[in-house]
């Protein structure tokens, strides 16, 4: 701490000069928390899922429905300990813009597969109890001020009622949410009761979207996964069973490989700071030159100098990462804002930021080591004497 | 007076490319406790190398450099550093004062290096721009302070840490006549008053004149025996 005024005088020297590095350091470090949190919101699904669960599709297209039939033989396979199943509803509320996720679920089979949504105890019985339940996600919730007890009335783009329309009415009995924010944006969805749902639709009675399957040991997914997919094999609706895992990648890779994408953009821009900073660094240390043969002179050993041009570096990128970081953080939510819901819910993890902090201390060194040597085998005589 | 600083035989040669350059020739010279030297001679005679051999900021190639019984001239890098900080003051011609650091901040840097708490080592620091008489000026920065007083918060930032020896580089060699003598005054003061040691390196014979004797070099050697001012 003793040494923070030096180091503070060392860095704003020429205030224009740092605040400027200072700026493009921001702009890296607040493009790098938020484009991690696209990409974590992309893998979301991937990082909530269970090892435990696997997911059987119709196998030539997801958008393929599979007899509901399937329920009982699929439980009836070894290692198999729970099944449930979704249809996908296609939902908008009040105009085009709110879209959402709505499934049409059994209540108990459902939310027992998904122990890691929160629910009220007396919300999740009354779901299960009314067939024209619905439960919703706390953030669509809050997004359209709903409450429980009220109506909900929805539009499917898909699914008409018997009577032709597609304007369906469902009650609104419960809200869900989960604790771990990666699994929270799972929860942006409204889920109503298959009972309802299957008997007054005028297409597709007796027939479901897809499966999830709980196994009980996850090193017998594959094998599992197989044996479902044999027992439908040469039939009209022939299945494909994957890990829930492998499911959610390939589902996200469908849109692209946001991954590759984010990290190929961060290095150019990594690369561009490096380059920038590194040259503003050694610049600054140039010109510094004799002020470091001073403080050598009165007696900073040339460890101590070296390890202050190191600190003046750490600590531009301490500034810098933290003011950026800070930036995507405060950003979030105008951007979970903007995306109407149809997004995951960005938001910058604890794993994030230690990425940052990691990302920020390699640059320090990359920048700060160069100078900081030529710092440390500074000779007081030839630097005072200009040589 | 004991002896404070003996040199004995130094000599000092630099290599500039293939050229060996041969810049002191065996010097013998004592400064005694409490004196006032002043190291004169003409460009190129030795006088700013024999000075930076006397503070440690360099070392010779060859002899003895004994400061308060001890041979600096066998320390280490890092053990010369630790030498300088407790006992020398450097004044220099052009100040070399840290721009970015306030007048009181440049006079604390050397306690920066000592266990001091942060509280001590302002109230040393106010002591010591006092005693130049520039305690009002301790918030400003050099560039707001005239050439005399920037040498005059060097020679604060000299003497903070309280060392045996003040090593003084043409401390006037940019400074006015009359601004010139304030701070020869000052660092006869310290020498009169306080027990400074104090060389000087001067082309100036006027500046001399506040030293208690003077060295004559040229070309890498003493020219006769040091003379009383």
């Amino acid at each position: 701490m003793r040494y923070l005024p030096l180091l503070w005088a060392g860095l704003f020297r020429k205030k224009t000069r740092t605040i400027l590095t200072l700026l493009s350091i921001v702009v890296a470090f607040a493009l790098f928390g938020l484009l991690q949190a696209v990409e974590v919101a992309f893998e979301s699904g991937a990082d909530a899922a269970d090892a435990k669960r696997l997911l059987t599709t119709a196998r030539y297209s997801i958008i393929e429905p599979l007899p509901l039939a399937y329920q009982r033989r699929i439980e009836q396979v070894p290692g198999v300990v729970g099944v449930a199943y979704a249809d996908w509803f296609g939902a908008k509320y009040q105009n085009e813009s709110n879209a959402f996720p709505v499934f049409a679920v059994d209540p108990t089979r459902y939310l027992d597969m998904y122990p890691e949504f929160t629910i009220a105890r007396e919300q999740r019985d009354a779901f299960a109890k009314t067939r024209t339940g619905a439960v919703v996600g706390k953030r669509l919730a809050d997004r359209f001020g709903w409450h429980v007890g009220q109506k909900l009335p929805i539009s499917s783009e898909i699914h008409p009622k018997t009577d032709g329309s597609l304007n369906w009415e469902f009650d609104l009995v419960g809200i869900i949410d989960a604790d771990d924010p990666a699994v929270r944006g799972n929860t942006d969805m409204v889920l109503i009761n298959v009972a309802y749902f299957d008997e007054a639709r005028q297409n597709g009675k007796g027939k479901t979207g897809w499966y999830i399957v709980r196994i009980a040991d996850s090193t017998q997914a594959r094998s599992i996964s197989s044996s479902i997919d044999t027992l439908f094999m040469n039939s009209p609706d022939e299945t494909k069973t994957q890990p829930e895992k492998e499911f959610a990648i390939g589902f996200a890779k469908q849109i692209g490989d946001i991954g590759a994408l984010v990290t190929r953009i961060l290095i150019a821009v990594f690369f561009t700071i490096l380059i920038l900073t590194g040259n503003t660094m050694a610049q600054s240390i140039r010109e510094r030159i004799p002020e470091l043969a001073i403080l050598k002179t009165l007696g900073f050993s040339d460890g101590k100098v070296t390890a202050l041009v190191l600190a003046e570096a750490i600590l531009l990128l301490i500034l810098g990462g933290s003011l950026g970081m800070g930036a995507a953080v405060a950003a979030m939510p105008a951007l979970n804002g903007s995306t109407g819901g149809r997004f995951p819910p960005l938001f910058v993890g604890p794993e994030t930021w230690l990425l940052a902090a990691a990302i920020a201390a390699v640059v320090a060194l990359i920048i700060g080591l160069p100078p900081a040597l030529r710092a440390n085998r500074l000779k007081i005589v030839d630097a005072l004497s200009g040589h | 007076m004991t002896v404070l600083v003996q040199i004995r035989g130094v000599t000092k040669v630099y290599q500039r490319g293939r050229e060996r350059v041969e810049v002191l020739h065996g010097i013998d010279l004592d400064i005694p406790s409490g004196d006032f030297v002043a190291l004169m001679g003409p460009s190129g005679s030795g006088k700013t190398t024999l000075l930076n051999l006397i503070g440690g900021l360099d070392t010779p190639t060859g002899g003895s450099i004994v400061v308060q019984d001890r041979r600096i001239d066998q320390l280490s890098g890092g053990e010369l550093a630790a030498w300088r900080a407790a006992h020398v003051g450097f004044v220099f011609q052009f100040y070399n004062l840290l721009p970015a650091l306030s007048a009181q901040r440049n006079v604390e840097l050397p306690l920066l290096l000592t266990d001091l708490p942060a509280a001590e080592r302002r109230r040393r620091a106010r002591i010591a721009l006092t005693l130049v008489g520039l305690e009002d000026r301790a918030r400003h920065r050099p560039r707001e302070l005239s050439g005399g007083q920037e040498q005059r918060v060097a020679i604060a930032r000299a003497i903070v840490s309280d060392p045996t020896l003040l090593v003084c580089d043409e401390p006037t060699g940019d400074l006015d006549r009359a601004t010139a003598d304030e701070v020869l005054r000052l660092l006869q003061m310290l020498n009169r008053e306080h027990g400074k040691t104090v060389v000087m390196v001067t082309h100036d014979p006027k500046a001399a004149e506040y030293a208690r004797r003077r060295v004559h070099l040229d070309k890498g050697v003493m020219t006769g025996e040091p003379v009383a001012s």
